[in-house]
């Protein structure tokens, strides 16, 4: 390597490698960093599906471990005295760990989302060996109205036990878990979460802003649309059984469809405690087809604690 | 299995030439994985009742190990057969350490082996091209892309020859900047940044994985290859410079054009799309210097088997450029993003432009070390057409499929709809990509039974310039 030629073509390269790096990595991720526009949407989003949806330290199988809840607390959970307004609140549970808004505050991304969220709110004083309930609240910060996140284990001392145990299960949203699957089982190698800002206004809705991702990880955008955009379709379609039936065999409610079927999420038993039996539902089914009997067999419901209902919920989630 | 006992054997005593072999078997056997689990995952498109219910074999579980295995597996592994051969090839030297060699073929095999069964399980970082959890990802670095580097940059260094060949810029830039890209890509997975930063550092990590370690290296395989066996000089040292410095400035740029659709920060979009266009640069200086060298040996293309996957290679990078400049432009990409159209031009890269490149350097590779002339010439040219003619059912099927798609989204037609128009392109794709699978079981028993019973190339003859058997 003695040519000067060679010197000048390591130092040309390591310029042009270098100058590429500042202009592709640093200074977008900047911009990125620092024009997030937080809104209710945004912060309902990061607070929902908690510190990360895909591999992470404190779910390595995606098993959904550590994942919050959300819930929807018509009563205090304390006094017990009923809300005027339901209150939605983001449950996370000792040792589920925080999403990057709470751990870092700046991924918040605005001076006043930021401020009352530390000051009013209280962000900082969770700790996630404890566990924290959050929710979003309204506020004024010079002269602006602005959405932020208050930590109400801090504010009013109200711990994640005490608060589920005011929510009747069936009213806990698993849509964090929801998510997890999503990645695990791969919809979003057809089912994009990205409507385009050219033309997907009318059918699929609002193409994402900035602020509606801070916090998200992974966003999952999926690059090869083989089917509907599902970022708002809870909003939709929002029919619990038109979805149940769907994923588990999608041919039951749209006959062309070319969905695989997702029936192994709904697990051994069904929602009443019965053993689901796989081989003849199938069978009974095949019949259904073959044009010999009039109506399909029945679709289990899934049990709550199933993969197939948390799966749902984070559909009927995605508002 | 012989090769086991040289990891803790003598640098001496490991015959020259043992790490690229292994490579290229190791890279065929992963190519005819990588195209079976396509032709799997692409039945399940065409046929949505084929194996289904099933949490093993669910789609969603497949798609992303076909692809994995095809990129890091084939075209990595054939990447490195060609460098621990045309590297010290070129420099008239042998491979610095033939041990750190057979080791690396370990640490890629194991390590593969390893990424794809998590990956295989759900257990993904949900990053598309980056879909490895990370401790996967630093394997890959570390103990695959770093190995290789060493032994290219060393076996460089130690060269016996003035200069360095065009080939061996883009061999030791590529190795170099692939540890860049997937410590910088992955930061995302390490140091968990979030939001619109991931998603944009997801697309900047899928650009320059395929922009900065398939393209150069694909490209340089053809600068060998070439003038290698038509005996001609390249056409042009300067037009090569201008590839490999346009290619670094150009190709490492526009990553934001895979998100148009997104709200990235519009500068940085329109940055991007400029860039998409210059990547015509690299790509033109690339296909003429190619082509002139091939100025009077034309008749080569039809002769001589290996001179036509180069060329055939460096034939697709025009359509394939053409279409990957004008794509990303904002004219273009509203109506052809996120549609079949992308995933043939996908595989007009990889299959197209990269593959033919690849199994030209390694069926010529391994019959120059194993010092065996091919077994069957007619086997070899049924892979090529079946390649070929595959890899061209299937580009055709994905982009008229791409169109309906598209015109599906401008119209507003009800989703379903456009799913039942693209049935029938759906089952020409599964064929298609079954015809590849087929080729390549055929290719792997002709290169074994090359390694077994090929006919001897004298010492001091080449491959090429022996009659074939059969």
């Amino acid at each position: 390597m003695a040519f000067r030629e060679y010197k000048m073509g390591g130092m040309f390269f390591g310029f042009a490698l270098g100058f590429s790096m500042l202009i592709t990595i640093f200074f977008p991720t900047i911009y990125i960093t620092n024009h997030g526009a937080p809104n209710d949407y945004g912060l309902d989003k990061t607070m929902t599906y908690g510190h990360n949806n895909g591999f992470t330290y404190s779910d390595p199988f995606l098993k959904q471990w550590h994942k919050p809840i959300k819930a929807v607390l018509s009563k205090d959970p304390v006094t017990g005295q009923a809300f005027a307004k339901p209150m939605t609140v983001y449950v996370y549970r000792a040792g589920d760990p925080f999403p990057s808004t709470i751990t870092h505050p700046r991924v918040l991304a605005g001076e006043g989302v930021i401020a009352l969220s530390k000051s009013k709110g209280k962000i900082e004083a969770a700790d996630d060996s404890k566990g924290a309930v959050f929710t979003l609240a309204n506020g004024a910060y010079k002269g602006k109205e602005l959405s932020y996140i208050v930590d109400l284990t801090a504010t009013r001392n109200w711990t994640p036990t005490q608060v589920l145990a005011a929510v009747p299960v069936a009213q806990q949203s698993h849509a964090s878990q929801g998510r997890t699957l999503y990645m695990r089982e791969g919809c979003w190698w057809c089912h994009t979460l990205l409507p385009e800002e050219t033309q997907d206004w009318e059918t699929f809705g609002r193409p994402p802003l900035v602020g509606d991702l801070n916090g998200q990880s992974p966003t999952t955008f999926g690059s090869d649309r083989k089917a509907p955009d599902l970022l708002h379709v809870g909003s939709r379609n929002s029919s619990r059984e038109w979805i149940t039936m769907h994923l588990f065999n999608p041919r039951l409610v749209q006959p062309h469809s070319i969905m695989p079927r997702f029936d192994y999420l709904w697990g051994d038993k069904d929602a009443n405690g019965k053993t689901i039996n796989y081989t003849k539902w199938r069978k009974d089914y095949l019949e259904y087809a073959a044009g010999k009997t009039i109506y399909p067999p029945e679709v289990p419901t899934p049990a709550k604690s199933s993969e197939a209902s948390h799966l749902i919920e984070y559909l009927l989630d995605l508002k | 299995m012989g090769a086991f006992k040289y990891l803790f054997g003598k640098e001496e005593e490991i015959p020259q030439g043992t790490a690229a072999i292994l490579f290229g078997f190791g890279s065929i056997v992963w190519f005819i994985i990588g195209t079976g689990l396509g032709s799997f995952n692409a039945a399940k498109l065409a046929f949505p009742d084929f194996v289904t219910g099933n949490y093993a074999f669910a789609f969603g579980h497949m798609r992303q190990v076909h692809v994995m295995t095809v990129i890091f597996g084939w075209i990595w592994g054939a990447f490195c057969m060609a460098f621990m051969y045309i590297t010290p090839a070129l420099g008239n030297t042998k491979l610095w350490s033939e041990k750190l060699g057979v080791w690396n073929v370990l640490t890629w095999n194991v390590g593969l082996a390893l990424g794809l069964s998590t990956l295989w399980c759900g257990m993904t970082s949900g990053r598309e091209y980056s879909d490895f959890i990370w401790p996967i990802d630093l394997w890959i670095a570390f103990l695959i892309v770093l190995p290789t580097g060493i032994n290219v940059w060393m076996t460089i260094i130690n060269r016996r020859t003035q200069g360095i060949y065009t080939t061996n810029w883009f061999f030791a830039a590529a190795s170099f900047m692939t540890i860049i890209v997937f410590l910088i890509g992955n930061l995302p997975e390490f140091f968990h940044l979030t939001g619109l930063n991931e998603a944009y550092m997801t697309w900047w990590f899928a650009h320059n994985i395929l922009g900065l370690l398939i393209t150069p290296v694909a490209a340089a395989i053809s600068y060998y290859i070439i003038p290698k066996i038509t005996g001609n000089p390249l056409y042009s040292h300067r037009v090569g410079h201008l590839h490999f410095w346009s290619l670094v400035v150009f190709y490492s740029t526009p990553a934001a054009h895979h998100l148009m659709g997104s709200p990235l920060p519009e500068w940085l979009k329109s940055f991007a799309s400029v860039e998409g266009v210059l990547i015509l640069i690299p790509a033109m200086a690339f296909v003429c210097n190619i082509t002139l060298t091939m100025q009077g040996r034309w008749r080569m293309f039809v002769e001589n088997i290996e001179i036509r996957y180069a060329a055939t290679s460096s034939l697709l990078a025009i359509p394939l450029n053409m279409q990957g400049g004008f794509q990303q432009t904002r004219a273009i990409n509203w109506y052809v993003h996120g549609t079949g159209w992308i995933v043939a031009h996908d595989h007009l890269a990889l299959l197209g432009f990269s593959t033919f490149a690849e199994v030209s350097a390694v069926v010529y590779g391994m019959q120059t070390l194993m010092k065996r002339k091919l077994w069957s010439y007619s086997l070899q040219n049924f892979h090529y057409w079946m390649l070929l003619v595959g890899f061209g059912i299937y580009w055709t099927t994905m982009t008229i499929a791409g169109l309906i798609q598209g015109a599906g989204k401008v119209f507003e037609v009800p989703y379903i709809d456009v799913v039942i128009a693209e049935h029938p392109y759906m089952i020409g794709r599964w064929f298609g990509g079954t015809m590849v699978f087929i080729g390549n079981i055929v290719w792997l028993y002709n290169m074994y039974m090359t390694a077994k019973s090929g006919a001897e190339v004298p010492e001091g003859l080449l491959p090429q310039e022996i009659a074939y058997d059969r």
